[in-house]
């Protein structure tokens, strides 16, 4: 489990085929490939598809027809150029989910401190991480509680887009009250002492996962640099 | 001890001064009330007693803040912090939102501190046990319920090892049973020798655990002294604060009481 936290750690949203070893693999040896491609999918689907429209049948320059639909043409050139795009933009949704769900963020903050990073912008980078769920988890009750007042978030596009409004306003309001709250309950238990903290354990860490990471950062330098030289050259 | 002489204070921006002439003393081992209707001034009051207003909140105060005689000006947070431990209404703003597990959560302050890591883990364990919530220690703080949220935000401040605590209105956003899990382990705490100032609109709990009370109106202090008296007071319900049930009972006694004296004596007379 943790073995593939700290690939994730370090590993950048690997291009392309990437997918197969860095995400597909490691998830299949976490056991959580099912909701890794269930929350992938939901997570990439508006994207990816819009994306993979747009190119198929608007890709610039493109003369070779696929097929036709009216007067909209598919192209080949943009078929593909899709297909790329759309691997891409799993890729990423893939590792996204991959690190969300094999991750503790407590881990996550506290290998962070451990390596000498501050503990306020460790704190900060695991409370963004958390704030994630929590605002989907308040926008959801807030839609709700505006839709049980008559408001529509249903229907069709301009009325949806309407109906959005009333519930970015207590979203945003409501974390930015909450800020000073939280502020003065941090400071409450010694959070703004200067200097190191305690750190409760150090998180499990194997030479086999150290020399992933490196193995995969390597992989990635001289992937960057062979697509940079073949652009070059 | 904390004392408070001629305090006032003004949020930045704020027409009229929040507080005026406040002046208190909350003694070792003493647990004081603080009532009052809605906008008296109850959480500012806690805010420049624990030192957060006007250090974080801003604004501005006159008269002064002494603990143990110094100015508490003088001290940074982190060290106020471990003299004096506020606690708040809402149970999940006072997490800190990046532990798994309710022991982290409460060794969070000690943690901060920089303590050896065996007084760390003592000091969580002896908060958890003295709120009776160690049975909670492997939990996800984020999936209690409420009052048990409010319990292990008072475990995090108790692990500080305050000399005061400070709490504001902790039972008002609980449901019943939240308000009387949170109810009890004031009582506990208060029967043990804690010294605790706490704001609350339910007189019933100030009236079980405080030796003296506090009513607030419009900034000001408007009754104080030993709980059993304020709580009598003929002024409270004009107040704002809700008269205790038991005095509310035995005044409804006497009326009664006193109806039945009357219809007595017109029998009598025929
Ligand atoms: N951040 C702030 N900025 C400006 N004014 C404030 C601020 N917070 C409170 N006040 C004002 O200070 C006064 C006292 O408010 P305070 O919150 O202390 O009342 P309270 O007794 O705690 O009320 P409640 O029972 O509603 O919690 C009110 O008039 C309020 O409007
Ligand atoms: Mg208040």
């Amino acid at each position: 489990m943790t073995a593939i936290a700290a690939v994730a750690l370090g590993g950048l949203p690997g291009p392309i085929i990437l997918v197969a070893a860095a995400v597909v693999l490691p998830a299949m040896a976490a056991r959580v490939l099912g909701r890794l491609v269930r929350t992938a999918l939901l997570l990439a689907l508006p994207i990816a598809i819009s994306a993979f429209l747009v190119n198929l049948f608007f890709f610039p320059g493109a003369t070779q027809v696929l097929f036709r639909i009216g007067p909209i043409v598919a192209t080949v050139e943009g078929f593909g150029f899709a297909l790329e795009i759309l691997i891409r933009i799993l890729a990423i949704s893939g590792a996204v989910t991959l690190f969300y769900l094999t991750t503790r963020p407590g881990d996550l903050t506290l290998d962070l401190e451990r390596r000498g990073i501050s503990p306020r912008v460790a704190f900060v980078t695991n409370a963004s991480v958390q704030t994630v769920p929590a605002l989907v988890e308040r926008a959801g009750q807030i839609t709700a509680a505006q839709r049980a007042r008559g408001l529509d978030t249903e229907g069709n596009i301009w009325r949806r887009v309407r109906g959005i409004v009333p519930i970015v306003g207590p979203v945003i309001l409501g974390s930015i009250a909450e800020v000073e709250e939280r502020t003065m309950a941090l400071e409450a238990r010694g959070f703004t002492r200067p200097g190191r903290r305690t750190l409760l354990w150090t998180p499990a860490d194997s030479v086999r996962q150290s020399i992933g990471r490196w193995l995969m950062l390597a992989a990635l330098v001289a992937l960057i640099v062979v697509r940079l030289t073949g652009v070059l050259g | 001890m904390i004392a408070l002489a001629g305090v006032g204070y003004r949020y930045a921006g704020a027409a009229g001064p929040a507080l005026l002439d406040i002046d208190l003393e909350l003694r070792d081992g003493e647990v004081v009330g603080l009532a009052g209707a809605s906008e008296a001034g109850k959480t500012t009051l806690c805010l420049v007693v624990s030192g957060l207003a006007p250090r974080t909140v801003g604004g501005q105060i006159r008269g002064q803040v002494t603990l143990d005689g110094e100015d508490v000006d003088a001290w940074p947070m982190h060290r106020l912090s471990q003299r004096i431990g506020i606690g708040f209404q809402n149970p999940s703003t006072q997490l800190s939102g990046v532990t798994d597990t309710v022991f982290e959560e409460v060794a969070f302050g000690p943690m901060n501190l920089a303590l050896p890591r065996v007084e760390v883990v003592a000091r969580s364990w002896a908060a958890l046990d003295l709120l009776r919530i160690d049975a909670l220690a492997e939990r996800d703080p984020r999936r209690l319920s409420g009052g048990q949220q409010q319990l292990v935000a008072m475990a995090g401040l108790l692990a500080m090892r305050p000399a005061h605590l400070v709490l504001d209105e902790p039972t008002a956003q609980l449901d019943p049973a939240g308000t009387r899990m949170v109810g009890e382990a004031i009582e506990r705490l208060a029967a043990d020798g804690a010294s605790i100032l706490i704001a609350e609109q339910k007189t019933d709990l100030l009236a079980s655990i405080c030796s003296r009370l506090l009513v607030l109106d419009g900034g000001r202090v408007a009754l104080s002294g030993p709980s059993a008296e304020v709580l009598a007071d003929l002024e409270l319900s004009r107040l704002g604060v809700a008269e205790p049930s038991e005095v509310r009972l035995r005044r409804a006694a006497d009326a009664a009481g006193a109806n039945v004296a009357r219809l007595a004596g017109a029998f009598a007379r025929d």
